[in-house]
């Protein structure tokens, strides 16, 4: 994320990253972040909070209390019509048939013909003939455009949703400082949601689903009332938390951030999202390529390193093991862990628990062990670091 | 704003030095550990390691990115800030102060005056916002 981009691996002199250029967009909680004192990057063309002074204590504050993140440059897309349901089992490798009550969500990708990922994306079932999308900053505007090329046949329409604004609150604490924060109905909603649900209070949604690994929620609202939302959860002690927290939180969870651990060029198959890959004999976008890659063998596989000793994994190092070179499609340092940690994608013969030799900083070679994501999991190390002290 | 210390001399590349009577103690000041972000691992160098002026002789490496530290100016290391191996996160909090990384003596005392001063540094620092 936008944090490689500054880091580039290199031995760099001091502070010769560059911070903001242009001014991009901003969302209606920019202010809110100026206040309280953030470091503001560019990130999917939006000017975004990196952190708030310390990236690490706004990791720690998600795992042990809450934290809330501003996710306002994610965009939702309505899907609207009463070809909505199978326009989008056309239209994605997961398959919306498998939400059967409203309200229920679905992590999915979305392919072009070739099965490279266009972007990976949250669908929520609303109504027979309403399906919500929320999709990533950086790929929206490419997305609208393919959702719109593609709705031929269908009875549908395709409506951007750049007038709400999303907040995710999360951690052990977030649904406790929600039963002051939240109105009194959308309270009384969450509380009746399952894990990946989501439902209307008025025209406030709230939903069971995030981004770090632990238990919490993310509220769809108005724009114009987003900034009162935040600040009555920063009241209650909810800590402000930005894209560094975000980006090593999803990481310990083994979450894969469009852009680094897949993209256009890569299939599902191959960045460790089979499981978001319903083939069935639906017709998908996408489908034919998947059949084939699978037909041939999926050559490259997506898993997780840690380090054996001290050093921070950077996105864009290379690795080898046995099995030959791979690549860190996403890497940091791990604040619960206190170990590096990243995604790799690696040959397909490569199994969990081999070791491998990472390239660090120029004459630098970090010792590594492959193993399966999540990391951390609801503020637990799932990862077995015994015998390999720093 | 970052704080410049009036008593210390600084390099281009953003390390600080203070004068303790024959020795110097090197950092990297507070815009630089603002940029970096929150550190995770401090390199130095062993005690009686021969720096040359302006080359690397320690890396800080952030959450966000690796960064090298020069040498200020020619001269030996003498001690190192081994506390900051447990506590990396002092740079950030105390970089002038705790988080000192390491004292040198230099070849020649003189060399300092080639360093910025304060107002020097501040300026630097305002052509760089």
């Amino acid at each position: 994320m936008i944090v490689d981009t500054l880091a580039a691996v290199g031995r760099e002199p001091l502070c010769v990253e560059r911070e903001i250029s242009l001014m991009g967009h901003r969302t209606p909680l920019y202010e809110e972040h100026v206040k309280a004192g953030a470091r503001m990057v560019d990130f999917g063309g939006f000017d975004m909070p990196l952190h708030y002074g310390s990236q690490i204590a706004e990791h720690h504050a998600v795992r042990r209390h809450a934290g809330i993140f501003d996710v306002s440059h994610m965009r939702a897309v309505e899907v609207q019509g009463a070809d909505a349901r199978p326009y989008l089992r056309y239209l994605l490798a997961n398959d919306v048939d498998k939400l059967g009550v409203p309200g229920k969500a679905l992590y999915g990708c979305l392919l072009n013909e070739d099965g490279g990922v266009l972007d990976d994306l949250i669908v929520y079932y609303l109504a027979p003939d309403w399906f919500r999308l929320v999709v990533n900053a950086g790929p929206a505007e490419g997305d609208i455009a393919w959702l719109r090329a593609h709705t031929g046949r269908f009875a549908v329409a395709i409506t951007p949703r750049p007038d709400l604004a999303m907040v995710a609150v999360q951690g052990p604490h977030a649904e406790q400082a929600a039963a002051q924060a939240l109105a009194g109905g959308e309270y009384e909603a969450l509380m009746r949601l399952a894990p990946f649900q989501g439902a209307f209070a008025g025209d406030t949604f709230v939903a069971r689903t995030g981004y770090t690994g632990e238990a919490g929620f993310e509220v769809l609202i108005d724009a114009r009332e987003v900034a009162a939302l935040w600040r009555r959860f920063v009241a209650q002690g909810v800590v402000p938390a930005g894209l560094g927290a975000r980006d090593t939180l999803r990481l310990e969870a083994g979450m894969n951030l469009y852009g680094h651990d897949m993209d256009a060029t890569v299939s599902p198959l191959e960045s460790g999202l089979a499981w978001t890959v319903s083939l069935g004999d639906r017709e998908f976008i996408g489908r034919a390529a998947l059949v084939r890659e699978r037909e041939r063998g999926v050559a490259r596989r997506l898993t997780g390193v840690v380090l054996r000793g001290p050093g921070v994994v950077r996105s864009g190092q290379g690795l080898r093991g046995a099995w030959g070179p791979g690549v860190v499609t996403s890497g940091s340092f791990s604040p619960t862990l206190s170990r590096g940690i990243g995604l790799v994608r690696v040959p397909g013969a490569a199994a969990d628990g081999d070791v491998c030799e990472l390239a660090g900083r120029p004459g630098q070679v970090l010792e590594a062990r492959l193993v399966a994501p999540p990391f951390v999991r609801q503020g637990r190390a799932l990862i077995d670091l015994e015998g390999e002290g720093r | 704003m970052s704080k410049v210390p009036g008593d210390l001399r600084y390099t281009k590349s953003h390390e600080w030095v203070r004068v303790e009577g024959q020795a110097l103690v090197v950092g990297i000041t507070d815009h630089a550990q603002d940029l970096m972000g929150d550190m995770v691992f401090i390199e130095l160098p062993r005690p009686g390691t021969r720096l040359a002026a302006g080359k690397e002789c320690a890396v800080v490496e952030s959450v966000k990115a690796a960064s090298d530290v020069y040498a200020p100016v020619a001269g030996e290391v003498t001690m190192i800030n081994e506390a900051l191996a447990n506590a990396p996160e002092t740079l950030n909090t105390d970089p002038y102060g705790n988080g000192w990384l390491f004292t040198m003596k230099p070849a020649d005392p003189a060399s300092l005056q080639g360093l910025l001063d304060a107002p020097a540094y501040e300026a630097l620092l305002a052509s760089e916002a």
